[in-house]
């Protein structure tokens, strides 16, 4: 029993940083824009995070400084993609070449270096309760963020206006505008949000998972959450579930080793893809329940007629 | 321009070999390809103490040059070939690189070329790689030692012969010391990945494992086991800062010795191809401080090994030992050749589970 | 206020000025990014931009480089102006180099003028099959070929190690994970002696020459057009478009899938699984650089792999650290997309707005 609450432990914290990357990108593809560079953003984090978090002695200004760079880098795209019209998918591809090597130009005087991880918060008594306990009242403040974040953008999205002013930009852009709208400012919200939020999960690597700074180390973590996304089907709630199949299944897949299981992790690992790409047939086949889902305007440029 | 200029003068490959050969007052210039980042703490940042340490060795004498992050797909020729244009010796430091280095030395018959861990020589191509499974060894007899649980947990990133050497080396060793002790091996699938060799790290401790090895090469296990308060023993370079109270020891690549020598033949025309494999011995393996809460008579048996291997009074591999099947592998007081360590593609007796195909 | 006004055709005089702005401003921020590092900008931008083009190896490793992202950006080009959005090249490119791959292999040791063409049949075939799968789900269940095509690059990834780690290991290569060296029935022949750059470049400068007739006087090419530009128009039929998206999927799909077969069969020799380098993923970039145009393209996958190619030489002869080149390449390609605006777009000062009509609006973006 102890061991399993153990794996289950482990299994909670993985997919954290797929967490905050994916719930920050549904808000963007929610909002019509398609950022491919995750991973540029992440990884911007995680040596944001990292470096300020061991030259001030901070975590807190650690994780705040990875969500200003990630927003930054997706201001870049913002700016290139809403104001230039350039196109997305290409804007994005550049965006992950130059975050990772600007990341690894900035970590060059961090390597080798290492911060304490954050503390873990032990809430009064909750915490103590056999199984239940360690399971969800003994993680760091990030893991209780994350959750919040995907209720919050869950609620922002289905019962505020400016959720559903989002909805309506990544709908119909033309008619959003019509209504008068401000689609451009809408979307580089939204961006700014996703940024901030591939910044801190890039950030969770370097500072709380494997608080240490190596080039590279968010190893495509960005594109997993790009699927999860997809995944999810633009629902936030299910973002949690799609980060902890793809992130769980290499954590279970890692203890069924352990315990001597033959399993082939390769084929293994390409399930959660395949599984994403039949959530995509299933909720795309039917019309009806696609526009429930699947922004229209996704990926789409919007140019402002006026 | 004087640069531009320049070029366009050597124009021919050949001649501008020549001069690069010619005369003593010419520098030695020494090429590096590395697979990774310099900065990755682990197998290249290796390499890359052993630039520099060619450096320190011939100052003035000698120019040294890098590329980092060269994939071992279609880049990796260009590569090597871009260097091979201005460069008398040229290390290509990654398994992956075997092929291309070989076709590249085929078109430059005057550069040389040291390929590391791979198996295909050339006229111009020497092959170069460490016994780290003697490290492996020693770190065995530490771990089967110090264990309370009798667990020890293995990450392994692909069962490639240098791995599974590793993961045999080191149940033998800890065998030998403690009949009970048992492995769980991992496999990652993976050479660097921090966030999957951590959580390799974390389900390892969870099952129980008390002490960590791993055949990765980020710091990410080492800093879990401080995390946690498990030992562990380094991988590659000196892990001690990450794992300051943990580390028990660290199985230390040292390519600068062997580095300098080749330069140095180059600079003296006698450089030859050759295959080299050396260990303790020579000192291309070392093993970092042992740490101070490895129990005193346990520290001494370790540093007895890592000497006598070094000395060539001990092999790690001496028989008995079975295959995992047991079918017989060596006999009583049988050494195992270089042969079958090269290509060992089974786990000895004893280890449980069974290799990824 | 500032306002962008959509050209109602693309300038043909700022087609040409706003790559050279782009380089300018790119140049500009390199020389300070350089000078803040502490190395000699004029040197450094001189030898990225400037020294492939006067070295004869390095303009025949540039071919190397170009071969497959000119063409993978080609067939995406037919999609892209379709609306049919393959961004899984990377995939189809994979399954190609490895069923290419494996025809080499099973054909080990035999001689035959067939072997190649048998094989680049396999790679063109392989690429299709993958593209195959987007292309079904999306005219079949109206599911997305973005996320498809996407999503299949990481599997196809994936099976190549697999395989590569099995049924295609090279038996006598101590159980490394790689097959073995293609015989050389099963290499592709060199276009110029004592290099890398190999017959393949023919083929992708054949396949631009064809797809600019096809894109200017193909009835395909003006399905095209019309799709891009307004999908829903009177009389094109569902069937029509479910054509389109096929012919889109099969052409890029066919072209990513021979580009791996030439990369496996050509500069590598074997299947690796390190193959995939992202040339896929690239050309996505070359296609929008080069504007959607067959000799655009081919342009673009010159500057392209111009980049790649200077920014190692400037690691070896500046000793310049990889990141620096990865950070300058990223800053180049924001300017040349962002700068792009200017050809498409006027940019006007007004006081009060006007309308530009409908089918425009939709239009503008590529």
């Amino acid at each position: 029993m102890e061991l399993a609450v153990l794996i289950l432990q482990g299994i909670i914290v993985a997919p954290i940083p797929l967490v905050f990357a994916a719930i920050g990108e549904l808000v963007v593809e929610r909002s019509g824009v398609l950022n491919l560079g995750l991973e540029g953003m992440m990884i911007l984090g995680a040596i944001a995070g990292f470096s300020v978090a061991l030259d001030s002695g901070s975590l807190v200004a650690g994780i705040a400084a990875a969500a200003l760079a990630g927003a930054i880098a997706a201001g870049i795209f913002g700016i290139l993609t809403q104001v230039l019209l350039s196109n997305q998918v290409a804007t994005g591809l550049a965006l992950t070449i130059f975050g990772l090597g600007l990341a690894a130009l900035w970590g060059q005087g961090y390597s080798g270096e290492s911060t304490a991880p954050l503390a873990k918060i032990h809430i009064f008594l909750l915490s103590d309760i056999p199984i239940a306990g360690p399971l969800l009242f003994a993680h760091d403040p990030l893991v209780y963020l994350a959750f919040a974040l995907v209720a919050g953008v869950a609620w922002f999205l289905s019962k505020t206006r400016a959720g559903l002013i989002l909805r309506a930009v990544g709908e119909n852009h033309d008619a959003a505008h019509a209504i008068g709208y401000n689609v451009v400012a809408v979307r580089m919200a939204a961006l700014l949000f996703g940024g901030a939020c591939a910044g801190v999960g890039g950030a969770y690597l370097s500072t709380v998972q494997t608080p240490f700074w190596v080039e590279n180390m968010t190893a495509g973590r960005g594109w997993i959450a790009l699927a999860i996304v997809v995944f999810a089907s633009w629902r936030p709630g299910r973002v949690l579930v799609g980060a902890y199949l793809f992130g769980g299944v290499t954590v279970a897949q890692l203890h069924a080793q352990g315990f001597g299981i033959d399993i082939d992790a390769q084929y293994l690992s390409m399930l959660p893809y395949l599984v994403t790409i039949l959530v995509l047939v299933l909720i795309s086949h039917n019309k009806a329940r696609v526009s429930l889902n699947a922004p229209a305007c996704l990926a789409k440029p919007f140019f402002a007629p006026s | 321009m004087k640069h531009v200029m320049r070029i366009l003068a050597a124009g021919a490959v050949a001649a501008a070999l020549s001069v690069g050969a010619a005369g003593a007052a010419e520098k030695v210039k020494v090429g590096f390809v590395y697979v990774g980042p310099v900065g990755d703490h682990g197998w290249t940042y290796e390499h890359e103490q052993g630039r520099l340490a060619v450096e320190k060795a011939f100052g003035d004498e000698v120019k040294t040059t890098y590329v980092e992050n060269v994939s071992e797909g279609p880049d990796a020729a260009r590569v090597i070939q871009q260097l091979a244009r201005g460069h008398d010796i040229i290390f290509t430091t990654s398994f992956g690189f075997m092929n291309p280095t070989l076709k590249v030395a085929k078109r430059f018959p005057k550069v040389k070329f040291e390929h590391a861990t791979g198996f295909k020589r050339a006229p111009n191509v020497s092959t170069y790689s460490a016994r780290f499974y003697e490290g492996r060894y020693v770190i065995g007899l530490i771990a089967g030692k110090v264990t309370k649980t009798n667990t020890i947990g293995y990450i392994a990133s692909f069962p490639i012969p240098e791995v599974v050497r590793g993961i045999n080396a080191a149940f033998f060793a800890a065998k030998s010391v403690n009949p009970t002790v048992k492995f769980k091996i991992v496999w990652v699938n993976t050479w660097f990945d921090p966030g999957k060799e951590a959580d390799a790290a974390r389900a390892l401790i969870d099952q129980g494992a008390d002490v960590l090895m791993q055949h990765t090469d980020s710091p990410a296990a080492m800093q879990i086991s401080e995390e946690k308060g498990i030992f562990a023993f380094g991988q590659a370079s000196d892990m001690i800062k990450f794992g300051p109270n943990v580390q028990l020891t660290s199985i230390i690549d040292n390519w600068g010795p062997y580095y300098v020598a080749r330069v140095k033949a180059v600079m003296d025309g006698t450089w030859d191809s050759q295959d080299t494999w050396d260990g303790f011995g020579p000192g291309m393996v070392k093993m970092a401080a042992f740490s101070k809460r490895i129990p005193e008579d346990v520290r001494a048996m370790a540093a007895k090994a890592r000497d006598d291997i070094g000395a060539g009074k001990l092999h790690p591999f001496t028989g008995p030992i079975n295959k995992q099947d047991g079918s017989p592998w060596l006999k009583a007081g049988e050494t195992a050749s270089d042969s079958d360590l090269v290509g060992m593609n089974f786990y000895i007796e004893g280890v449980e589970g069974s290799l990824p195909k | 206020m500032i306002r962008l006004e959509p050209r109602n055709e693309v300038s043909k005089g700022l087609l040409y000025v706003t790559p050279v702005i782009a380089i300018g401003v790119t140049i500009l921020a390199g020389v300070v990014m350089f000078a803040v590092l502490g190395k000699d900008p004029i040197r450094a931008i001189s030898i990225i931009f400037l020294e492939p083009l006067t070295d004869s190896f390095a303009i025949s490793e540039m071919i190397v480089k170009a071969t497959p992202l000119i063409l993978i950006a080609i067939g995406l080009s037919f999609g892209f102006r379709a609306g049919v959005w393959n961004i899984g090249a990377e995939g189809q490119f994979t399954v190609g180099a490895l069923s290419g791959g494996a025809v080499a292999l099973a054909l080990y040791e035999v001689e035959g003028f067939w072997v190649l063409p048998l094989m680049c049949l396999a790679g063109a075939l392989g690429g299709m099959a993958w593209a195959a799968i987007p292309a079904f789900l999306r005219t079949r269940f109206n599911a997305n070929e973005i996320l498809v095509s996407l999503m299949l690059t990481y599997v196809a990834v994936l099976l190549l190690s697999v395989l590569v780690y099995g049924p295609l290991k090279d038996p006598e290569g101590l159980n490394f994970p790689e097959s073995r060296m293609f015989h050389p029935a099963a290499t592709l022949p060199i276009l110029i002696e004592e290099t890398r750059a190999h017959v393949g470049f023919l083929v992708a400068l054949a396949v631009a020459a064809v797809a600019w007739v096809v894109l200017g006087r193909h009835i395909f090419g003006y399905q095209v057009k019309v799709m891009g530009q307004s999908p829903r128009a009177a009389g094109f039929g569902g069937f029509v478009e479910k054509r389109v998206v096929w012919m889109c999927l099969m052409i890029s799909g066919g072209l990513a899938g021979l580009a791996g077969l030439f990369e496996a069969a050509g500069p590598v020799g074997q299947l690796v699984p390190a193959l995939p380098v992202g040339y896929g993923f690239t050309a996505i970039i070359v296609t929008f650089l080069g504007r959607l145009n067959p000799i655009g393209i081919l342009l673009a996958g010159f500057v392209m792999a111009l980049t790649y190619i200077g920014g190692e030489t400037a690691q070896i002869e500046m000793n310049l650290p990889s990141a620096v080149t990865g950070v300058f390449q990223g800053m180049f390609l924001f300017s040349l997309l962002g700068f792009d605006v200017l050809a498409r777009y006027r940019i006007r000062m007004f006081r009060t707005a006007r309308t530009a009509p409908l089918a425009v609006q939709t239009a503008v973006g590529e």
